[in-house]
């Protein structure tokens, strides 16, 4: 056997038995680090990325990685038995349905948050969104407008109610594109690929995107609320460690940050 | 079952399939005949997108026709109209995409041909092109089937680049492979299948049936 064949032979049996896993049973100094994997929706990027370097610094026994995708994506994967800790889903919906399949750790669901939609313009566009509000989706310059898929993507939903309700809807959806979770349609507006657009306020005061533009908020009251939901999953070997990380996230500390990134708190 | 997005699917792969022949023809034989030295690099080129994950393809592509760049700002002035979000800008993109699936097998049964039939043709006063299209593509002719099949067959099941170029338009740019994925997204499960059994089928039918053609038409026409 050469080089190359052994070490790939080790790797595979690595893969197969697991050999990098650590014991994921006790939390402590002493102990080896907990890992614990987190399933977030991608309008948690930025917000979450800044508690979990916190949680971190104050739990050194715990490993937390997220993977940020779309919720249905990951409440498809999680009814398949994905090896999830924790799950927070940007609509309460999916984990209340995992919970009543009996996937969640005590049937428990959490609300964590208040999602908020904004009408988003990058810099180069001449338009005054503050002053226009929803109106500037009329504006005779708009040729396409990029929102969330409604069909899935909890702030399409979001979107597609508000513009009906403040009655701008029919005469914006022949110029509607779709993008396939909220960060891509972020994306397609950024890129000048479409010229203004239905955003998450925590992606418009993300650092990335606040110099790139500006938004003004649609009010709360034309859309139904988007309570954001999550749940730790019945399958994970740390409970512990995810309930940490839960409670850290819930307590007064994890909510004046995802204030600053533009949620509102779960009772608003 | 999604028929718009069938249809639309095969509209697509259909015009990307016709570009392709149209542009990966000349280009093969010009590959295959050339004896510049710098020959490698327009095949390097070529074949990109076989190593190139679709969404970088997509990610330039969508920055490249945007209309703040200057091909999306000739177009627009020129045509009146924007090429993201359309079905000429999925269309250049599924070109793009697919060019290696077409020119590859071209190439390759282009330099199979044995070149003094060429040069009997040739001796015998037919013009280059008469000579292309008499001789050298009835004799490249499995080679060509299957730089078609593969482009028409691999446009159908592009999935990358149309999710990062396309804004998911119904009947403009929501391909089968999108239809499917939004199926799937929407929790509706039963579509889904069935949409995807109906691709499995097909995509098997039309290898199966190229495959047994290039069988007859190599017994035709031994090459050597």
């Amino acid at each position: 056997m050469n080089l190359i064949q052994r070490l790939l032979a080790g790797l595979a049996i690595c893969a197969l038995t697991g050999c990098d896993r650590n014991p994921r049973s006790s939390i402590g100094p002493d102990a080896a680090p907990v890992e614990l994997r987190i399933a977030a929706a991608a309008d948690l990027k930025f917000a979450l990325d800044s508690l979990i370097d916190e949680f971190r610094y104050s739990h050194p026994g715990i490993q937390a990685g997220v993977t940020y995708g779309s919720s249905g994506n990951f409440f498809a994967q999680i009814q398949n038995e994905a090896p999830f800790d924790l799950y927070l889903s940007a609509d309460i919906e999916y984990p209340r349905k995992l919970a009543a399949a009996d996937l969640a750790l005590e049937g428990d669901v959490f609300g964590y948050a208040i999602g908020r939609i904004v009408v988003w313009v990058p810099r180069t566009s001449a338009m005054e969104v503050k002053e226009l509000g929803i109106r500037s989706l009329l504006d005779s310059s708009v040729k396409k407008i990029a929102i969330a898929n409604p069909q899935h993507a909890p702030y399409g939903k979001a979107a597609v109610a508000a513009m009906r309700e403040l009655g701008v809807y029919d005469a914006v959806q022949p110029k509607l594109v779709l993008g396939e979770n909220i960060a891509q349609t972020a994306q397609f507006i950024e890129s000048g690929a479409a010229d203004i657009g239905i955003i998450a306020l925590s992606l418009a005061l993300a650092p990335e995107m606040e110099a790139r533009g500006s938004h003004w908020e649609i009010p709360p009251e034309s859309y139904p609320k988007m309570e954001q939901g999550g749940m730790i999953l019945k399958s994970t070997p740390s409970p512990e460690a995810a309930k940490a990380l839960r409670d850290f996230i819930l307590a007064a500390h994890g909510r004046a940050v995802l204030k600053r990134y533009g949620f509102h708190p779960p009772e608003y | 079952m999604d028929w718009q997005a069938i249809g639309l699917s095969l509209r697509l792969s259909f015009c990307t399939t016709l570009i392709l022949v149209l542009l990966g023809l000349p280009l093969a034989w010009w590959l295959a005949q050339t004896r510049w030295r710098g020959r490698f690099l327009i095949e390097a080129v070529v074949a990109l997108p076989i190593v190139l994950p679709p969404t970088v393809l997509g990610f330039y592509v969508l920055m490249a026709i945007s209309p703040r760049s200057p091909l999306g700002m000739f177009y627009e002035s020129w045509f009146g109209q924007r090429l993201p979000f359309s079905f000429q800008g999925l269309l250049l993109a599924s070109v793009l995409y697919s060019l290696p699936f077409a020119v590859q097998p071209f190439i390759s049964a282009f330099t199979t041909i044995d070149r003094r039939f060429l040069e009997a043709s040739w001796c015998l006063g037919e013009s280059r092109t008469r000579t292309f299209f008499r001789v050298a593509i009835p004799l490249a002719w499995p080679g060509v089937l299957s730089g078609i099949v593969l482009s028409f067959a691999h446009t159908m099941g592009e999935f990358g680049v149309v999710l990062m170029v396309g804004g998911n338009l119904e009947g403009v740019t929501r391909t089968v492979s999108i239809s499917i994925y939004d199926h799937v997204q929407a929790l509706d499960y039963h579509t889904a299948g069935q949409t995807s059994l109906m691709m499995l089928a097909f995509s098997f039918a039309v290898l199966a049936v190229t495959y047994s053609l290039q069988r007859r038409f190599v017994h035709a026409w031994p090459t050597r």
